[in-house]
């Protein structure tokens, strides 16, 4: 039997331990989030931590009315899972008693049950492992490999359920070529290939020739700026955090609140959630099913947010299937005119921002944002790489940089899988254009 | 209570160097009102394990929840397999890292005790505050939560090593936003990410003043909302505790992980300013400058007995004096810098965020020692100068060097007198001149235990609990700024 039906088939059975279990005017969802991921960490083109993670974590939510507690757990993915559940149910129960009448639970009431499983097309991670240690040979590489298969799953007591099911690679490397002067190289995928990441190292080192240049350092001012797509995603991240959230938007804590409040970014700019394009399973943990797009800003005017189940009960409008963070986890941005070949003739003398780091907001409301470059970044002139840059500070907004500054951005997207890893392996994404700035504020 | 574990980890076929196992239990609640409505109760449990293997200068691990004798001897294979795989193949020999087997006990405040948490009585509390915040209808958004957090660890090593540990956390917190013409100001107690963060039981909860808070905070956001912005120019800047922790953390903790400067870093969180050849000589701050690893705070969010390599933890001084001593390195990292004939020493500070994740060097409890001057000794000081407190905004570069902060609140200062509030209150600056520049340190008085569960670094990454202690300080001449114009 292989991992996948292994793992659906123990969540069916709790999940029907659970509905056995019931007492009347009871329900219940369960969220369950697994994976048997290995990890491999580099440095110096060699390994510096390897090993395997195999985890699988259940939420289980017993609701009562308008009342409900949660239990996230561990399973061990043995038969003591049953009895763990059941023990849990008991002190949900228990516990229940202190919860109060919440007036913003609202549960997905449709049957939408769904299964999407990929299967594992993945060699040994020992041999992923030896062909990049073979290419990166030579070379600092630095990064970290992640391989294995991710699920989710989701049932409640209406009888819905729902699987959802990869496995993948993801190797998010640098390659350093002196001090803090790297090359930042990243891919994901289903299927291995080892001539690809050969190609990618080799391609990397041409890159970092550049780097070994004399620095140029900037002074603090405005300078014209191209943004690859990996630069973008960092703003898009930032933008991320509360910034579509339907909630912060009402409680006016997002950093769009101008953006809400009437103020515009350039017409050219449209973003969306686009889960059909993404990595993400298509339900999220109260078992809403996501639509495949949610428009946020359409021709530079907002034009959407994420609606949690708990946002739309409490403003008593529509849920979009959003999580409780209310982030998006496919991002996207539409492209424009320019060809990705033209960006440095369209740049003509500025800065090439290959990455951009640390990013915080200086202040909020204002949608005014800080942030470092970071990486293979350099400085142009006429179309030309001249020197690789040393790091600097920018503090700017974002209505100047998708709005006021904006001169162009790229014909063709950039999609970018998540490398992150807190807790378990992201399946967030973000597909980008390049963005071309007339002017980009540097401080330090 | 471990001792069948005990017995399944001493029954592996532990034919290798080196193995550990390191199990970590956590339970987990929290409880929080928003908006003078109940949340739902949200409660977390972590069981699970992970075993290490060192093998013929190879090292591997395998994490497993499953802990029957099959579930760790598959994990031990798995571990044993990537060990294998990575012998000659590694950044570092492992099998010259002199991992010891130590055996006792460490349990923090509290930890062993009954914990009284009833939650009517502290929902209640949190419902007081909550109803306390709403002062005016421009409060349009005000939560309290307090989370509370029980830790029982265990490691093992084939060599007899067996160390118990044990922790009990709680996290109060506290913030309210204000909006009016299109401006919005959040004010929090002790910062909007759990600045009060400390081991310990229902003692924690006053410490951190959060009866009463929800008033002053809410009244303190109205304050914001119609305060000019923080003037710009370079001046006297005084910071508080809760502002002190970010900037320990930032530019000096982080900057001194001996894993970064290794390198190990470079592709997430990145390097360092501070090379391996500056400890012992390095000026890194001014001579009122003295910052220590000190897990003897037990009441600090981070303090412990052994770190997750069974190092014992001891108070260790990382700056002295301004001058830099020691990195933050635990037994593997040190043992690295030792292959290049250095001899820096380090801290217990090789640690996990949990059973699913390996050890990597964290900072721990990493304080700033007490001065000798009264807040108002250190405010009548500053002739031209900003107040700030509570951190909000933090941005660092790739080396930990070229840094910008703000805060929630400021305070102006003039003449060495305490004025009008302002909002948006920024700092930019360079860590390695920026702590040269500490002119003077607050005493005892001053200090506060903050912290953060928040900590993230890594690959795989990892958020993990910090604990920083630290008095009020003054630096000089540094570049502050406001908000949007």
């Amino acid at each position: 039997m292989s991992m996948h039906q292994d793992n659906r088939q123990h969540f069916y059975a709790l999940a029907d331990r659970v509905t056995s279990q019931l007492h009347a005017g009871e329900g219940f969802t369960l969220w369950l989030q697994g994976e048997t991921s290995d990890f491999v960490r580099f440095n110096h083109g060699l390994v510096r931590q390897a090993g395997q993670v195999a985890q699988v974590y259940l939420t289980i939510r017993l609701v009562q009315g308008q009342k409900h507690i949660s239990q996230r757990v561990v399973l061990t993915g043995q038969a003591e899972d049953a009895e763990q559940v059941s023990a849990v149910l008991l002190d949900l129960r228990a516990a229940l008693v202190d919860a109060a009448q919440d007036p913003h639970l609202l549960l997905a009431e449709t049957v939408n049950s769904t299964e999407s499983i990929q299967p594992n097309q993945l060699p040994p991670t020992e041999q992923i492992v030896e062909d990049i240690i073979a290419a990166a040979a030579g070379s600092d590489v630095v990064g970290i490999l992640a391989a294995g298969p991710v699920f989710f799953g989701f049932a409640n007591h209406y009888g819905q359920r729902n699987w959802h099911e990869t496995a993948s690679w993801n190797f998010d490397w640098s390659l350093y070529s002196h001090g803090d002067k790297a090359v930042k190289r990243g891919g994901a995928g289903f299927v291995w290939d080892a001539a690809a990441i050969r190609a990618d190292i080799a391609a990397a080192r041409t890159q970092a020739e550049l780097l070994s240049r004399p620095a140029h350092s900037l002074a603090p001012g405005g300078y014209r700026a191209y943004l690859t797509p990996s630069a973008l995603g960092e703003i898009a991240a930032l933008l991320n955090w509360g910034g579509f959230s339907e909630k912060s938007l009402r409680t006016k804590r997002s950093s769009l609140l101008k953006l809400a409040e009437g103020a515009a970014f350039s017409p050219s700019v449209s973003m969306a959630d686009d889960s059909a394009g993404g990595l993400e399973p298509s339900f999220q943990q109260e078992g809403f099913i996501k639509p495949a797009r949610i428009p946020l800003v359409a021709e530079g005017r907002l034009a959407g947010s994420l609606v949690s189940p708990r946002t739309a009960r409490e403003y008593d409008i529509p849920s979009n299937g959003a999580s409780a963070q209310e982030g998006s986890e496919s991002f996207s941005m539409a492209g424009g005119d320019l060809p990705q070949a033209d960006a440095l003739k369209a740049l003509g003398t500025g800065l090439y921002i290959s990455n951009l780091w640390y990013l915080n907001f200086s202040d909020r409301p204002a949608a005014r944002i800080t942030g470092m470059t970071r990486f293979a970044c350099f400085w142009v002139e006429n179309g030309e790489i001249v020197a690789p840059l040393n790091v600097m500070r920018f503090d700017d907004s974002l209505y100047r940089i998708f709005g006021s500054e904006l001169e162009a951005l790229t014909r063709e997207t950039e999609f970018l899988a998540d490398a992150g890893s807190y807790g378990h392996r992201s399946s967030a994404s973000q597909r980008l254009p390049g963005l071309l700035l007339k002017d980009l504020k540097l401080v330090l | 209570m471990f001792k069948p574990l005990i017995q399944r980890f001493r029954a592996l076929e532990a034919s290798v160097d080196f193995c550990s196992l390191r199990l970590v239990e956590e339970q987990s609640e929290s409880l929080a009102v928003r908006q003078s409505v109940p949340q739902p109760i949200e409660r977390r449990t972590e069981r699970g394990a992970m075993i290490t293997v060192i093998h013929r200068g190879g090292y591997g691990y395998a994490a497993t929840a499953d802990l029957s004798q099959s579930g760790l001897a598959a994990a031990f294979e798995r571990a044993k397999a990537w060990a294998q795989a990575t012998a000659g193949r590694s950044v570092f020999d492992y099998s010259k890292a002199a991992l010891t087997h130590p055996v006792g006990q460490y349990h923090g405040p509290a930890a062993a005790a009954e914990l009284d948490w009833d939650r009517k009585i502290l929902m209640d509390l949190l419902m007081s505050e909550s109803e306390a915040c709403r002062l005016d209808e421009r409060i349009v958004d005000w939560g309290v939560n307090l989370d509370r957090l029980d830790v029982r660890q265990l490691y093992l090593t084939s060599g007899g090593g067996e160390v118990e540990q044990s922790f009990r956390a709680l996290i109060p917190a506290l913030s309210a936003t204000a909006y009016a013409d299109g401006d919005s100001q959040t004010r929090s107690l002790g910062g909007q990410y759990n600045g009060y963060c400390r081991q310990g039981g229902l003692e924690v909860i006053d410490q951190s003043g959060l009866r009463g808070a929800g008033r002053r905070v809410a009244d303190e956001a109205l304050q914001l909302l119609t305060a000019p912005n923080c003037p710009s120019g370079k001046q006297d800047l005084l910071l508080m505790p809760s502002q002190m922790m970010l900037q320990i953390h930032e530019s000096i903790g982080h900057p001194l992980e001996l894993d970064r400067i290794l390198g190990d870093e470079r592709n997430y969180a990145g390097t360092s300013f501070v090379s391996l050849d500056m400890f012992g000589n390095y000026q890194y701050g001014s001579p009122l400058l003295n910052v220590t690893y000190d897990p003897s705070r037990s009441n600090e969010f981070a303090a412990y007995g052994w770190d997750d390599d069974g190092t014992p933890a001891e108070k260790t001084f990382l700056i002295r004096n301004g001058q830099l001593e020691h990195p933050l390195g635990g037994t593997i990292s040190q043992a690295r810098a030792g292959e290049r004939g250095l001899d820096l020493g380090g801290v217990a500070n090789s640690r996990a965020c949990n059973w699913n994740r390996a050890p990597i060097d964290r900072m721990a409890n990493l304080n700033i020692e007490a001065g000798d001057q009264t807040l108002e000794q250190l405010v009548a000081g500053i002739e031209h100068g900003v107040l700030m407190d509570t951190n909000v905004s933090w941005s660092i570069d790739d080396s930990r060097n070229k840094f910008q902060f703000s805060c929630e609140w400021g305070r102006v200062i003039e003449n060495g007198e305490l004025k009008g509030v302002v909002k948006n209150p920024g700092y930019r600056g360079i860590s390695a001149t920026f702590w040269r520049s500490l002119k003077a340190v607050g005493n005892q008085g001053t200090d506060d235990v903050m912290g953060t569960p928040y900590c993230g670094k890594g690959e795989p990454n990892q958020v993990i609990r910090v604990g920083h202690a630290s008095p009020a300080c003054v630096f000089g001449d540094v570049e502050v700024f406001g908000g949007e114009v």
